[in-house]
């Protein structure tokens, strides 16, 4: 008889050790968010049960003024979606107004595109990579990150004045020609840099505190990865070899010769936190490589020979993709004959990949949420348009 | 094997029939039944010779003319193919069967069409605005969209 009183009160006690659920705010305002993000968690004691996104405290509505905007007045919108990737967001505008005009580009505006686009896609990683350090608390690597950025912008400025939002590439071509010294800069540039990713990675990448807090956290399998169209770093971190520069190639990148970095669980699981990390700092060397491969064809010739007098596309649709450094940079315009686009509907990386947090982050603490948030590398500027 | 729209539309009108409406030739785009979304997303994602894995992209579309439309762009990572489903629905009862189960990408993009262009999603789990606060009137991407006066009881040109 006194057993089972024992029994009963035992499971009594256990029952009222059962704590609630508790629902946690985490932002709009917070330093791991990397803008005005606010996520809604649901805990139980450190754990994360749930996580719920709530978007939108930057909406500016890019679609609707481009609607009232004619097709190059929506270039300068396109640089504020992602406005540490400025340079990619207008290459892939430029390029869908440009199937639905038909035009063909002279070789020089190609090749400066790409240049460009690589340099963007340097300084928006290393971006990444050094708030991923402070996110996880390694303050120093933010430092050496931007002080390599900062020759990128420098090449930038020199080139079209402005170091963040360019307004560079357009229609049918750029808004003028790259300064004299370009060339040599750029080439300076890519040797500097290159045995500086080594020095990055000896300082973050394979640091034991960082391997500790990023590796087997926030693991993505391939085919969930699949299923939520995941692109970019956070799509080959789960070890898919898809880059759309290889698979799907647009402008003149299937001239050029480079490898698809993946994921392969080096240290911890496929498609865990670290493996992201990784493939962001080996993109790097590669865009160093094609930047390379450019500069020794590049061609001269007149930037501004293809730009049209007055762009008005014929009735139609197009859904033209690039890679931007956070994955598949879509735009689907409709044209309905007018100097105004339609509609404009851009397909933001971020956007999509955000959206897989909650099934990545169930069961962690709450700690490595912050780990896992860094590793998307989100921009809100192009979640929320 | 890569296939084209045309060679795509053909067999899923074999196997669909009047659910798949009509092939536009210029923009190669199929256009199907919004109430057969779903049925028709689980054959071309499954199915061994199309393997639509990927959902690029889906935007919600006001034709101007009484009619609202979603746009599917899909894509093939297995036999790097891409195809483009179109649907068409009433202004006044924009009811589209939801893909969201089919692709779990669809969830966000659903939403956002929703609360844009007024696209109601049949069976979504959770259609909610996403990027206009939840108390908005309106869908702001509709062309005879009017810009409200007042938002809780802010002058909104201030």
């Amino acid at each position: 008889m006194i057993e089972v009183i024992e029994q009963v009160e035992r499971e009594h006690q256990s029952k009222m050790l059962h704590t609630e659920e508790m629902v946690l705010n985490m932002g709009p305002q917070h330093p791991s968010t990397h803008g005005v993000l606010r996520l809604e968690l649901v805990m139980d004691g450190e754990i994360v049960v749930k996580v719920i996104p709530h978007i939108g405290y930057l909406h500016r509505c890019f679609e609707k003024h481009a609607e009232a905007m004619t097709y190059p007045q929506v270039i300068p919108y396109a640089d504020r979606m992602d406005y540490l990737a400025a340079m990619n967001n207008d290459h892939g505008y430029a390029i869908a107004v440009e199937k639905l005009l038909k035009i063909e580009l002279p070789e020089r505006v190609e090749y400066i595109r790409v240049i460009m686009a690589e340099l963007q896609r340097i300084a928006s990683h290393l971006v990444a990579i050094g708030t991923y350090g402070l996110d996880i608390g390694a303050f120093t690597p933010f430092l050496y990150c931007f002080r390599d950025r900062e020759e990128i912008l420098s090449i930038f400025e020199k080139t079209c004045g402005a170091r963040l939002l360019y307004n560079y590439i357009w229609i049918g071509g750029l808004s003028h020609d790259v300064h004299p010294d370009f060339e040599k800069e750029v080439a300076a540039f890519v040797k500097i840099f290159r045995p500086n990713i080594k020095e990055l990675n000896d300082l973050l990448t394979y640091n034991k505190i960082f391997v500790e807090r990023t590796a087997r956290i926030g693991v993505l399998p391939a085919d969930v990865a699949i299923s939520y169209a995941c692109s970019g770093p956070m799509l080959r971190g789960s070890g898919v070899k898809f880059d759309i520069r290889k698979n799907d190639p647009y402008s003149i990148y299937d001239r050029f010769d480079f490898e698809i970095p993946i994921g392969m669980g080096e240290v911890g699981t496929v498609g865990d936190c670290w493996d992201r990390h990784i493939v962001r700092c080996r993109e790097m060397e590669q865009s160093c490589n094609i930047i390379e491969q450019a500069l020794e064809k590049f061609p001269t010739g007149d930037v501004a020979a293809a730009i049209p007098k007055r762009i008005r596309p014929p009735k139609g649709e197009v859904y033209a993709r690039v890679e931007n450094p956070r994955g598949e940079l879509g735009y689907y315009i409709i044209s309905n004959g007018t100097g105004n686009p339609f509609r404009v509907k851009a397909r933001a990386p971020c956007f999509v990949n955000l959206s897989v947090i909650n099934d990545i982050s169930q069961g962690h603490m709450i700690a490595d949420l912050v780990a896992i948030l860094g590793s998307i590398d989100i921009v809100l500027g192009e979640i929320d348009r | 094997m890569a296939l084209n729209p045309k060679e795509i539309y053909d067999q899923l009108q074999a196997h669909f029939g009047e659910a798949i409406l009509t092939f536009e030739e210029d923009a190669q785009v199929i256009v199907i039944d919004p109430t057969k979304t779903k049925e028709i997303g689980l054959v071309l994602r499954d199915t061994g010779q199309f393997k639509f894995d990927f959902l690029m992209c889906l935007s919600g579309v006001d034709y101007a003319d009484g009619n609202l439309g979603v746009v599917y762009h899909l894509y093939s990572m297995m036999h790097n193919h891409k195809v483009t489903l179109k649907v068409k629905v009433p202004k006044d009862n924009p009811k589209v069967q939801t893909v969201e189960k089919v692709w779990r990408t669809a969830d966000w993009h659903e939403r956002e069409a929703y609360d844009l262009i007024g696209v109601v999603f049949e069976g979504h789990r959770d259609l909610r605005r996403i990027l206009c606060p939840y108390d908005w009137e309106g869908h702001p991407l509709q062309k005879d969209y009017k810009q409200p006066e007042f938002y809780q009881g802010i002058k909104v040109p201030y």
